[in-house]
């Protein structure tokens, strides 16, 4: 039997990864949801309709890791027994934060001056940083094997993904 | 894509088989029914020969009910008795309600959600649209012949959860089975996505009679995946008619009309935008009760002025979907226009102007929605032909959170999260030996609970006495595909297990929308037990025939005992069936599911295997 709790990756039939094929992950989820969709069950009995919400919901929540660079990489550190420590390891590297401080220095300034340019540009910067660390982070995981510097990549990630969220929001702001 | 309707072997597609679904849209200014007969999708007409029902329903004092194009008629002289736009109403509070100073209406300001004080009593938005949505269930068994399986509702995409229950709960009011709550900028995608073969990114435009949305989709072989939506779930045409009423009442010096004359000036207002959608000057000429005569003309360059920040509004959730997509407007491919007040042409300049191309307009934007939702019926009601497969993946339009200390929002759900989809947050406690812990849930993008709508608020209690921080409390929260939550919370450092179950509801208990249910008037009590026993009997005959069909492909998939097991509960439940006793039916239905759940997990799960399986041999081929 097939079980809710296996790994995401066996359940797309992928090879647990960093880099995976995008377009398989794609289409083993869709094949998978075809079959699980809660649509295909409205007729049947309220057993099916249960197992089908499970399934679908299962499906629908190892897609969204996989799909996500950060999410993926964060996943495969818990498979290897690694916490990125969110919360509680803040320790980075001087550069790092030097980096951190001018980011928010410029997202303060292009709000406060309500120049969408700007955060349009920092918005573009910060994808092509972003591309970077997922690099880097596919050469620790899947060739070095470096356990500890993906952790700390992922954490770097996650500084960004915040960041992105916040000139999402400050764009939003600025149109209403 | 060509839909060829062809079965396999085995499956009902005979006609007297074919089961009676139908797509709802329940507008705020008309409504819709429609199904799918021989294969092709069809709005069912009045007896008049007409399709849209206005969203319009009257009380009489004598405790008649008068819907639709009749009581529409009679607004003017009746206004306080005659509901138009209570779609605006649906889980909304008084405050949350627009322009209230210029409604004719004796509002009563109830938890939750408003009332309306009518001559036939307090009424509530759920049963004056269960009124809209019982016509319409009657016309399409008069137009069918016989009773329906299940019906489709279209909801806005924004509708948060209160609105999506509010609905749901109308659909039961009238004595529908609600299939599924289907997004309406969905259903138009669906409608137009198989009529045309489309593929690649498209934007819907839903610009409704009162709410506003956009949907952002992915069309792929069958796939139609939404990736984002937003919208504003008190924006549409009545604020159009609502600014070109306040120019009139500028122009023709009036101030504070009566009820009778507010509502004739906003039936004016209403027919003058329709015309200026045609014409370049529209004359206005009116006499009031009060004596006031009024003689005006305007140039449809002045409705376009005053209407300017109306369109203008509804391009900001159009950035924020693309941004969340992370689309720009290059990447659409088309742009489909659905609600009537799409007709604007200044609307469709604006939509067409943002995305650099002609939005799609050659499907009627009245109906579009309806014809999705009864496609959606036809595949959920099981009628599908075995390659008519499509698949819809849907998405929550607003973050689901929770309260935490200094009333912040902590999102659980973002967003445009596919659903089904589930998701848990642990929590802890505050002070040492605490108890029991209070939560309240929230839906919207704010950070401050305050500027969220709250859903509920629920108590957990039993939690064993620890040091502050000691406890976890694993709160989940699960959103089915109608869009619905319900959020559970249990502690889990312990074996003692505190357990509670919420349905985030608005106001309108479930025992208050039972209490409806039985007393209208058109569900006497013989007619509510007929109908709930012709419900069990159809539902008890589903499970038999899936079952048995079920039992022909994978029957393998149980040993002898198993087989034995599962055989004699299907017995049991045909017995129970042949019978006129309601709760002999529903015992037997619960046992049933209750021996069938083995056989349904082994089933799904050949299914899922399959599903890779093919995978595997695709590798194989490269």
């Amino acid at each position: 039997m097939i079980d809710l709790k296996q790994d995401y990756f066996a359940l797309f039939g992928l090879v647990p990864a960093f880099s995976i094929d995008m377009e398989r992950l794609e289409q083993a989820y869709i094949d998978i949801q075809a079959r699980v969709h809660p649509d295909r069950f409205a007729h049947l009995s309220d057993t099916e309709k249960r197992l089908s919400m499970q399934w679908a919901t299962h499906a629908n929540e190892a897609f969204r890791t996989l799909k996500s660079p950060l999410n993926r990489g964060h996943y495969l550190l818990e498979l290897r027994g690694v916490d990125p420590g969110f919360d509680t390891n803040t320790a980075m590297a001087p550069d790092f934060l030097m980096e951190q401080m001018e980011w928010r220095e410029a997202l303060g300034e292009a709000t406060d001056a309500a120049d969408e340019d700007a955060l349009d540009d920092l918005s573009r910067r910060l994808r092509q940083n972003a591309r970077a660390l997922e690099a880097e982070l596919a050469r620790q995981l899947d060739e070095a094997g470096d356990l500890e510097g993906a952790a700390d990549s992922v954490r770097r990630m996650k500084f960004l993904e915040k960041l992105q969220h916040e000139i999402n929001d400050a764009l939003t702001a600025l149109e209403s | 894509m060509a839909l060829l309707q062809i079965s396999e072997p085995g499956m009902s597609t005979a006609p007297h088989q074919h089961r009676l679904a139908v797509g709802i849209d329940l507008g705020t200014t008309n409504s819709l029914v429609a199904t799918v007969r021989n294969g092709v999708p069809q709005c069912l007409q009045d007896d008049d020969g007409k399709l849209l029902l206005p969203s319009v329903v009257h009380y009489l004092p004598d405790g008649q009910i008068v819907v639709g194009r009749k009581a529409q008629a009679t607004q003017a002289t009746d206004p306080r008795n005659t509901i138009i736009s209570v779609k605006r109403f649906m889980g909304r509070g008084l405050k949350d309600v627009a322009h209230v100073e210029t409604m004719p209406y004796d509002f009563v300001d109830a938890a939750g959600m408003v009332r309306l004080r009518t001559v036939q009593g307090v009424k509530s938005p759920v049963e004056v649209s269960a009124e809209i949505l019982k016509d319409l269930r009657l016309r399409a068994e008069r137009s069918l012949g016989g009773e329906l399986t299940g019906a489709v509702i279209t909801v806005p995409a924004y509708f948060d959860d209160a609105q999506r229950q509010a609905t749901k709960d109308a659909a039961r009011l009238a004595g529908l089975n609600v299939l599924r709550l289907l997004n309406e900028p969905t259903a138009a995608a669906i409608a137009y996505g198989l009529e045309n073969a489309s593929e690649g990114v498209y934007a819907v435009y839903d610009l409704g009679g009162g709410t506003f949305d956009i949907s952002v989709l992915r069309l792929s072989r069958g796939i139609f995946e939404v990736v984002s939506t937003s919208g504003d779930a008190a924006l549409g045409g009545d604020d159009f008619d609502h600014r070109l009423f306040c120019w009139i009442l500028d122009n023709a010096g009036i101030s504070l009309p009566s009820d009778r004359d507010s509502r004739r000036l906003l039936m004016k207002a209403r027919e003058v935008k329709e015309h200026l959608s045609f014409d370049e000057s529209v004359p206005i000429r009116l006499s009031l009760d009060s004596g006031d005569e009024v003689d005006l003309v305007i140039d449809r360059q002045v409705f376009v002025e005053i209407t300017r920040p109306l369109v203008d509004k509804t391009l900001r959730p159009v950035k924020k979907a693309l941004r969340d997509a992370g689309l720009s407007p290059e990447d659409v491919k088309g742009v489909v226009m659905v609600g009537g007040a799409t007709r604007m042409p200044h609307v469709q300049k604006a939509v067409g102007e943002f995305f650099g191309q002609t939005p799609l307009t050659n499907l009627d934007p009245d109906t579009v929605v309806a014809i999705g939702a009864a496609m959606q019926a036809n595949v959920l009601a099981g009628n599908r032909a075995a390659d008519e497969e499509w698949l819809l993946l849907d998405v929550i339009p607003l973050s689901l959170g929770i309260e935490t200390m200094g009333g912040l929002a902590e999102k659980i759900i973002p967003r445009n999260s596919t659903i089904p989809t589930a998701r848990a947050q642990d929590f802890t406690t505050f002070k040492d030996g605490q108890t029991a812990m209070s939560f309240h849930v929230v839906q919207g993008e704010r950070e401050l609970v305050a500027d969220c709508r709250s859903l509920a608020r629920f108590e957990l209690r039993g939690i064993p006495p620890m040091v502050a921080g000691a406890a976890r409390i694993r709160v989940t929260f699960q959103v089915d595909a109608d869009g619905l939550l319900s959020v559970s919370a249990r502690e889990v450092t312990t074996g003692v297990e505190a357990r509670i179950e919420v349905k985030p509801s608005y106001g309108l208990a479930d025992d208050e929308v039972a209490g409806m249910l039985k007393s209208g008037f058109e569900h006497a009590q013989a007619d509510m037990e007929r109908r709930g026993l012709a419900e069990q009997q159809v539902e008890a005959a589903r499970v038999i025939e899936a079952t048995e069909k079920a039992l022909l492909t994978d029957g393998t998939l149980l040993n002898d005992t198993e087989r034995a097991a599962l055989d004699s509960a299907l017995g049991a439940l045909r017995d129970a069936a042949a019978g006129n006793e309601v709760r002999a039916i529903k015992l037997q239905l619960e046992a049933f599911n209750r021996a069938s759940n083995e056989f349904a997990s082994r089933r799904m799960d050949k299914s899922i295997r399959s599903a890779l399986a093919g995978h595997k041999i695709d590798e194989l081929r490269i």
